[in-house]
């Protein structure tokens, strides 16, 4: 089984997943700050791989991966940067990311580097079902690398059968109709409630405008746990020391 | 053989590469467009105005000084006479019928020479809807009259200070728009890129174009193949438009003119088929200007419209598969064949239809062979530049 299937198994409720954007506080931080995570409590990181053109994201992840760029992350560099994870960390990690810079590092490279360094699974924005099913599902389950797919208010039943059938690590259930760090996202309960009805197989996760204590815990009634993005960005601008990540985790996830 | 397919590609190129976010309004279209376009009531509705609205047909005007001067015969394919003054009508006429068709209640769109936001922000006044453009902050300042034009029309023009702040950059906000508000509005996109079917639908609704040049070459020569036709590609549209009822006709021969900036090899450029390779932007794979890591590198061209850093999927079909030829032009010449074309013809073409123009010098021309150059656009827009650039070449 894998790091992100036993994290499920082992804590069904109040998962609580980060994401940032590798590079965004300088190279070969990243292993650092998701140790920093680890020890605060976090089940799960998410690990933004930076793109120029991120369409899904709004505004405070847009910059964070203008800065990751400019202080030179690459795919390249950030798997250099990964090849001692698994000797300091033991909670699942994802890479978060667009497709065309994977594409340029090749998708079967990838996917080995990320079993290599043991990278548990992938999210891709700009990767839909179709076109994953047709060209890359072999590739990915070849490595075992998992592949996370969005769910939206916009996305129909069936269309949420068919991604639930294909789903093997989580689903991420983005909380309204926006990008990254839109705030109209929190608290839309009904919708919330209808996904939780249609009891999945694969477990959830909602994300999109979860920023705090309140829109965390609204969150985890009704999925598995929630991610945090935007929020945790702007926190760590000013500093990711051990303490100041700390003290964001504490607040989120307090009851 | 060069019409997209049923999943939405050209050769490798195309499809629909889009977060889920978008996926219900573009499998809607995907399903629908073509039965909603063909609707005898819309095609009816259409074509009555291109007609009576934007002025169809343009004129085909034989141009007997460049003939002179390069050979041939040649022809120019007056979109610049249009309403609006581009070929950007045709495609925006046919879109606001479909997004009244869809219910939809706001436009949005994108633009760089504010060309395709000009005719956006028509056709929604016409039609009484909302319309939002998204411009590059670089293209709002280099292209004013545009953008008060816009204004007067009753859109609202958002500047986009992301990025190079031009058409890349406008339309990546233009998507975000659009996952935002996924019910009530319909995405207006300005050229043949984007999602299937989106390259497909605006190839189609600029077809009118090669129609008309078939019709109009046969009463003037008998015949209704030319030897060339030769437009300026930067999404693709009018280009898209120009060789769209020729692309299986293998004796006609498709000139594509890209923009290269300073030169292809300085860095600042946007000749795409010289500098790109295949790669995923906008929802389509496609060739593009990139990284080895996949990052997109930002155009550079002195003409807004043209500064985009990929082509449309049919246009990197019709490069990878030879059936076009793609050549490229700087902006002094460019700006030099403005000049000229004014001079001569007493035209003065847009920015973007000057680089078809500066391709006459590059190309070998026959005596008897007749040669189609779509002028995609009128410079009106463009006067501020052409005055700057001979102000100081005079100094
Ligand atoms: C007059 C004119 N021609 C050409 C273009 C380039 O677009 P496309 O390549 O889609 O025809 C533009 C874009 O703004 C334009 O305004």
């Amino acid at each position: 089984m894998n790091r992100i299937s036993e994290a499920f198994n082992k804590k069904k409720k109040n998962i609580l997943s980060i994401y940032f954007t590798a590079g965004y506080k300088g190279l070969n931080k990243s292993i650092e700050i998701i140790k920093n995570l680890e020890d605060s409590g976090v089940d799960i990181v998410e690990l933004g791989m930076p793109f120029s053109d991120p369409v899904a994201d709004g505004p405070i992840i847009q910059k964070s991966s203008e800065t990751a760029l400019s202080h030179g992350m690459s795919v390249k560099q950030l798997f250099e940067e990964l090849k001692d994870l698994r000797k300091q960390v033991s909670i699942p990690v994802l890479l978060m990311g667009y497709l065309n810079p994977i594409i340029q590092y090749g998708v079967e490279e990838f996917c080995k580097r990320c079993s290599e360094v043991g990278i548990d699974g992938v999210i891709i924005p700009d990767l839909p079902l179709d076109v994953y099913e047709r060209h890359y599902e072999s590739i990915f389950e070849n490595y075992r690398i998992t592949n996370t797919l969005l769910v939206t208010p916009q996305t129909n039943d069936i269309r949420i059968k068919q991604i639930d059938k294909k789903s093997n690590g989580f689903i991420y259930v983005v909380s309204s109709n926006g990008t990254t760090g839109d705030n109209k996202a929190i608290l839309h309960n009904d919708y919330f409630a209808h996904i939780k009805s249609l009891q999945l197989k694969t477990p959830t996760l909602i994300g999109f405008g979860i920023k705090d204590n309140k829109s965390f815990l609204n969150a985890c009634e009704y999925a598995n746990g929630a991610i945090i993005g935007s929020s945790f960005v702007k926190h760590i601008e000013s500093s990711c020391s051990t303490k100041h990540i700390k003290s964001f985790v504490d607040e989120i996830v307090k009851s | 053989m060069y019409t997209v397919d049923d999943n939405g590609y050209y050769g490798k190129f195309g499809g629909a590469f889009i977060p889920e976010m978008m996926h219900k309004n573009i499998e809607f279209l995907k399903l629908k467009y073509l039965e909603i376009i063909e609707a005898p009531e819309f095609q009816v509705h259409f074509q009555s105005l291109l007609r009576d609205y934007v002025g169809r047909p343009s004129p085909l005007y034989f141009s007997q000084a460049l003939s002179d001067l390069y050979g041939g015969k040649i022809y120019l394919k007056r979109e610049d006479l249009n309403h609006t003054g581009s070929h950007k009508i045709n495609n925006t006429i046919g879109q606001i019928l479909l997004a009244k068709h869809l219910g939809k209640k706001r436009i949005i769109a994108e633009t760089g020479a504010g060309q395709h936001g000009v005719a956006t922000a028509t056709v929604c006044a016409r039609a009484g809807l909302e319309c939002i453009v998204y411009m590059g902050a670089t293209d709002v300042a280099r292209q004013q009259p545009n953008v008060e034009k816009m204004k007067f029309l009753g859109a609202k023009v958002i500047p986009v200070t992301s990025g190079n702040k031009t058409l890349k950059d406008a339309t990546n906000e233009a998507i975000r728009d659009w996952i935002s508000n996924p019910e009530s509005t319909h995405y207006i996109i300005g050229s043949v890129v984007g999602p299937h079917p989106y390259p497909d639908m605006v190839s189609k609704f600029q077809s009118v174009i090669s129609e008309e040049i078939q019709k109009q070459l046969l009463e003037k020569t008998g015949k209704a193949n030319p030897s060339k036709v030769i437009a300026c590609v930067g999404g693709g549209s009018n280009a898209a438009g120009a060789f769209y009822h020729f692309m299986d006709e293998k004796e006609v021969e498709l000139i594509a003119v890209e923009a290269a900036g300073k030169g292809v090899e300085t860095g600042e450029s946007a000749a795409t088929t010289a500098l790109g390779n295949l790669g995923v932007l906008h929802g389509a794979m496609t060739l593009l200007m990139q990284t080895e890591d996949g990052q997109i590198i930002e155009p550079y061209s002195i003409s807004a419209g043209l500064d985009y850093p990929g082509i449309g999927p049919l246009h990197a079909h019709l490069f990878d598969s030879n059936r076009a030829t793609f050549v490229n032009v700087t902006d002094e010449e460019a700006l030099d064949a403005a000049l000229q074309l004014t001079k001569i013809e007493g035209i003065i073409p847009a920015l973007e239809s000057s680089h078809a123009l500066a391709a006459l010098e590059k190309i070998e021309i026959g005596t008897d062979e007749v040669v189609v150059l779509n002028l995609s656009g009128r410079g009106d827009k463009d006067m501020e530049t052409y005055l700057n650039y001979y102000k100081q070449k005079a100094q």
